[in-house]
């Protein structure tokens, strides 16, 4: 069970990438992982949930590249992690254009700055299986 | 929806307000009001008569009843469901609900935008999502960009295929006097424009435009004796997926799998029966996942299904006639103008784009990023 009143979902996984883990979560009731973090299960409404670890390993979904005018082109991906749940990240380490669909990555947590939180990107995971 | 009845109800007036870029302070309610006044004045109703109010827009949080305040009228029922650009489908869902279970016989459903006089992130900013928004998506465009890599990935879609939609609604424009776009565009100008979120470079993205629009529904019955044929509501069918592109559970199938089949029930109607579609391309990857998801191609064959000009004037299928969100007009939320694009095909009022015999035509409405869908089928009297 949640507790709003004393830790909110976000802070939760916040809290996680503090510690460079990136958690999900699971409903106990249908076994279903899901991400963003929530309150409350998706479809079954559930308040069984359990915060995981995940091994911070996937596979580029889908991805494209944004221009932004005098900066440098900026990729952003959906990865699908090997644990069954789907995140808006970026791949980095690589020329933006050459992250393709199917490229496995790896979890590298951003440490964040004054103004953003910390938060998860990934990296070409080479030979990783 | 099976309480909806096929060709209960019809729209008698339609109309858009000023389009492109309006005048400095002109707001979204005034051209709401506008093209409110308009689409009354083309069906000989008045103002007085209208007791449904419908609305929405992304500058006007409270739409009904900011326009009702406007125009000084109380209307009995009044809505301002706000799902995007497929708002205006939805709304005439809810308009036809009210209107067969008598609780209005007139209504309105207006909106209205002032994005190019305001700029795009003054009329729309986007919520933040701590679990997207570090990432810097330019938003909607990215969204939209990642569902066409994937689709290109999976079913060989090309960049080609792509700017084939933007020429088609660009030599469809050219017919169209009321369009943005004037000048005519080729394949190699959209491949070679400028990149925005690859694979999509600016002529893969819809018009930053003002305008808006309204349009005027009522019973069957009372439709009869007002001015002009009367353009029936066949079918409606409409879903949500998700909120954000995060969420979409497989990124090369829309809710309009959902939504066409629901309206096609509706209207006992099938892919074959319709003569023009007004598909909602606020970027070129659209129209080919609607023909995909509404049945008129395979899953896949979208990119095919458009090259060599399927879709342009003198194409197999006749789609965004108007010119579309690509070229005609694009103010943020474009549905109603999907819409009132297929209601003018269907009364034959397109001059040099009007489309041959055309009794049928499919309005569908996307709202988000690829979230909302919604369809609407128009009839003409013969097909009831």
């Amino acid at each position: 069970m949640t507790d709003l009143m004393k830790q909110s979902p976000l802070g939760t996984w916040v809290g996680h990438l503090k510690k460079s883990e990136l958690a999900y979560q699971v409903c106990t009731d249908n076994d279903k992982p899901f991400f963003y973090p929530r309150a409350v299960a998706p479809e079954t409404g559930s308040s069984n949930i359990e915060w995981r670890v995940s091994k911070g390993v996937g596979t580029v979904y889908t991805t494209t590249v944004v221009y932004y005018k005098g900066e440098a082109p900026l990729n952003v991906a959906m990865i699908d992690l090997d644990e069954g749940f789907r995140m808006m990240s970026r791949v980095e380490d690589i020329d933006p254009l050459q992250v393709k669909i199917g490229m496995r990555v790896k979890l590298k947590v951003h440490p964040g700055d004054d103004k953003t939180l910390p938060y998860p990107v990934f990296t070409p995971a080479g030979d990783a299986p | 929806m099976s309480m909806l009845k096929r060709g209960s109800i019809a729209v008698v007036g339609a109309a858009e307000s000023d389009l492109g870029q309006v005048a400095p302070h002109t707001s979204p309610v005034d051209l709401m009001a506008q093209a409110t006044m308009r689409a009354l004045d083309d069906c000989g109703l008045m103002l007085k008569d209208v007791d449904g109010l419908y609305a929405a827009a992304t500058q006007v949080r409270m739409g009904p009843m900011q326009l009702a305040e406007y125009l000084r009228i109380r209307p009995k029922v009044f809505d301002g469901t706000q799902i995007g650009g497929s708002s205006f489908m939805t709304h005439v869902a809810h308009a036809q609900m009210a209107i067969q279970l008598g609780l209005c016989e007139v209504a309105v459903i207006a909106y209205g935008s002032t994005q190019r006089s305001v700029s795009r992130a003054a009329a729309s900013p986007r919520e933040f999502n701590p679990y997207e928004s570090p990432y810097r998506p330019i938003l909607p465009i990215s969204a939209y960009a990642m569902a066409a890599a994937r689709h290109m990935h999976q079913y060989g879609t090309t960049r080609e295929h792509l700017a084939e939609v933007a020429v088609a609604a660009r030599r469809w424009a050219l017919l169209n006097p009321k369009a943005w776009e004037k000048e005519p565009l080729t394949i190699e100008q959209a491949l070679n424009a400028r990149m925005v979120s690859y694979p999509f470079t600016v002529r893969d993205c819809c018009l930053v435009v003002d305008g808006g629009g309204a349009i005027v529904l009522t019973s069957a019955a009372r439709a009869k004796t007002l001015k002009k044929k009367p353009v029936y509501v066949l079918g409606i069918g409409e879903t949500l997926s998700h909120a954000h592109i995060s969420s979409m559970p497989d990124f090369t199938v829309t809710g309009a799998a959902v939504s066409g089949p629901l309206a096609f029930r509706m209207a006992d109607l099938q892919p074959k029966d319709v003569t023009m579609l007004s598909l909602y391309d606020a970027f070129t990857i659209n129209p080919i996942l609607f023909l995909e998801d509404l049945g008129f191609c395979p899953k896949g064959e979208g990119g095919r299904f458009v090259a060599g000009g399927a879709i342009a004037p003198g194409g197999r299928l006749a789609v965004n006639t108007s010119g579309g969100g690509l070229s005609y007009c694009h103010p943020g939320m474009y549905g109603l103008l999907v819409m009132i694009e297929a209601i003018r095909q269907v009364r034959g009022e397109c001059g040099a784009r009007q489309v041959k015999d055309c009794d049928v035509a499919l309005a569908h409405g996307n709202g988000g990023v690829l979230s909302s869908q919604c369809t609407v089928i128009f009839g003409s009297e013969n097909t009831l």
